[in-house]
């Protein structure tokens, strides 16, 4: 296939600009070849690995399945990965896992369920793919933002403890206060879509060559689709980050950012 | 003549993970009556022990007892509303005095607010008042009617006047003279020893997460163990133990 070919020579071309990279550490003594050639070497390999599978996935006559496997192990990955850059937040993969898994089942219900695309790989994986990247950047912010309000308020919850309340409810003005912070970033970029940058997807369409208004369309749904899957990835994790921050008794853990 | 205990600690222990024990084999009973002061030098254990009380905290070893019943098989949010407590800072929540009120009963009769203001030494006319707006000692005590709100059987004060300058803590300490008189025995934690002087019915010195012997407890309120001050509630300090155990057969 002739795109191949241009895949292949442009691998190849940009390989000399890493390899100019390595020279100039080894004669500048910078340190970082090693690294450099491993990063490349593995981005190529992971690339190649993803590549081949995705297009047994997105094969039009490969069982549907496959897709909705693949948004699975998706799933999975961006609870490690929330994992990964919230480690003070405890019990986080499992509420992650809760949160992106069940996002991603209500907007594919939503979109396969009422025809808005067809239910095949090539519309599930993508759009899988897009509302999980965007649901997982709000899901971090959502439960390392939620450590900080309790850590930063123990005295006033505590107070409110005292006075009867349970855990959850004596939290609900910090998971607020934490659940606006986290979703404030989405809905300020749905706020000023088009004034400023076009977005993605309505830029591929319409660069292959579909009616501006017809993109347009698209490009709606899909931001509504981002809009209401973070929206209901961050409630989640709000409510399930809160449960793992109080005990059975109704007490307040100790925080990873307290001293202490 | 002995009466049953308002609290009871058998054993108990307080570990944080840290490795240092905040408290360990404390046994004391605390009367029913009046306004007990666990005394002693910061780091001592006595926020820990007080907050045992109302189920902040629960032990890691031993058992707590509140009025002849094992603490830990209370219902907590009921317990907290019959143990009120109010905290080293005052803690306004947002909103007016009414709103702050209203968290600690939501649906109570006005006068039921006005009632608690009155008892805490403000006026119903604070009622209106934003709380972020009030002084310490008006916060503080605004406090302490929002934990009057619940009706509490039993105060906990953890060194409630420490961030009050002397005048306003005389007035909050009057103001809960007079409520330990009309029927709330209460246990105060500070380790100001005029203070203690002051408001004592009882007292109960703890010196490194333990009841002190008494000789230390002589030690202490005889204000020689000011050296012993030294970081937070649950820190243990070493230097002080050599001292103290040095001198114990003294005692």
């Amino acid at each position: 296939m002739p795109t191949a070919d241009v895949g292949f020579v442009g691998v190849a071309a940009s390989l000399v600009l890493v390899a100019v990279a390595v020279v100039l550490s080894l004669r500048q003594g910078l340190g970082f070849e090693r690294t450099l050639a491993w990063a490349a070497l593995r981005a190529f390999v992971q690339l190649v690995a993803v590549g081949s599978a995705l297009t047994l996935v997105l094969d039009d006559d490969a069982p549907v399945v496959y897709a909705l496997l693949w948004v699975a192990g998706m799933v999975v990955v961006a609870a490690a990965t929330v994992r990964a850059r919230a480690p003070e937040v405890p019990g986080v993969f499992l509420v992650a896992l809760l949160a992106l898994g069940g996002a991603a089942t209500a907007s594919h219900l939503v979109l396969f369920g009422l025809g808005v695309f067809p239910f095949r790989p090539v519309a599930i994986v993508p759009l899988a793919g897009m509302l999980l990247g965007n649901s997982m950047a709000s899901t971090v912010s959502a439960a390392r933002r939620l450590v900080v309000e309790l850590a930063d308020h123990r005295l006033e919850v505590e107070a409110r403890l005292a006075l009867g309340q349970p855990g959850t409810v004596a939290a609900r003005p910090y998971v607020r206060a934490a659940l606006r912070t986290a979703l404030t970033t989405q809905i300020e970029s749905t706020k000023t879509v088009g004034l400023i940058a076009l977005p993605g997807t309505m830029t591929g369409l319409i660069l292959a060559g579909v009616d501006p208004v017809d993109a347009v369309l698209v490009q709606v749904i899909v931001m509504y689709l981002i809009l209401g899957s973070t929206a209901v990835a961050t409630a989640v994790v709000g409510i399930g980050v809160t449960r793992r921050l109080f005990t059975p008794d109704h007490r307040l853990v100790r925080l990873a950012r307290e001293p202490g | 003549m002995s009466e049953a205990p308002l609290f009871e600690l058998e054993d108990v222990g307080v570990e944080f993970g840290t490795g240092a024990a905040a408290l360990d084999g404390v046994t004391v009973a605390l009367p029913d009556r009046g306004i007990t002061v666990l005394a002693g030098p910061s780091g001592s254990g006595k926020s820990t022990l007080l907050r045992l009380c109302n189920r902040l905290e629960v032990p890691t070893a031993g058992t707590v007892r509140f009025r002849g019943d094992d603490v830990a098989t209370l219902d907590p949010l009921a317990h907290r509303r019959r143990v009120g407590m109010v905290f080293q800072r005052p803690s306004p929540f947002p909103g007016t005095v009414a709103d702050n009120l209203r968290v600690a009963c939501a649906d109570a009769d006005p006068s039921l607010f006005a009632d608690a203001l009155d008892r805490a030494g403000l006026g119903r006319a604070f009622l209106d008042r934003r709380a972020d707006d009030l002084s310490g000692g008006e916060a503080q005590r605004m406090c302490l009617a929002r934990t009057l709100v619940t009706d509490p059987e039993v105060l906990l004060m953890d060194e409630p006047t420490s961030a009050l300058d002397p005048p306003t803590a005389t007035a909050l300490e009057r103001r809960a003279r007079m409520l330990a008189d009309a029927g709330v025995p209460m246990i105060w934690v500070t380790h100001d020893l005029a203070q203690v002087e002051r408001i004592a019915d009882e007292v109960i010195v703890l010196v490194d997460g333990r009841v002190a012997n008494e000789h230390e407890r002589l030690h202490f309120l005889r204000g020689e163990a000011h050296a012993h001050d030294h970081g937070a509630d649950g820190e243990i300090d070493g230097e002080i133990d050599g001292e103290i155990d040095g001198d114990e057969d003294g005692a």
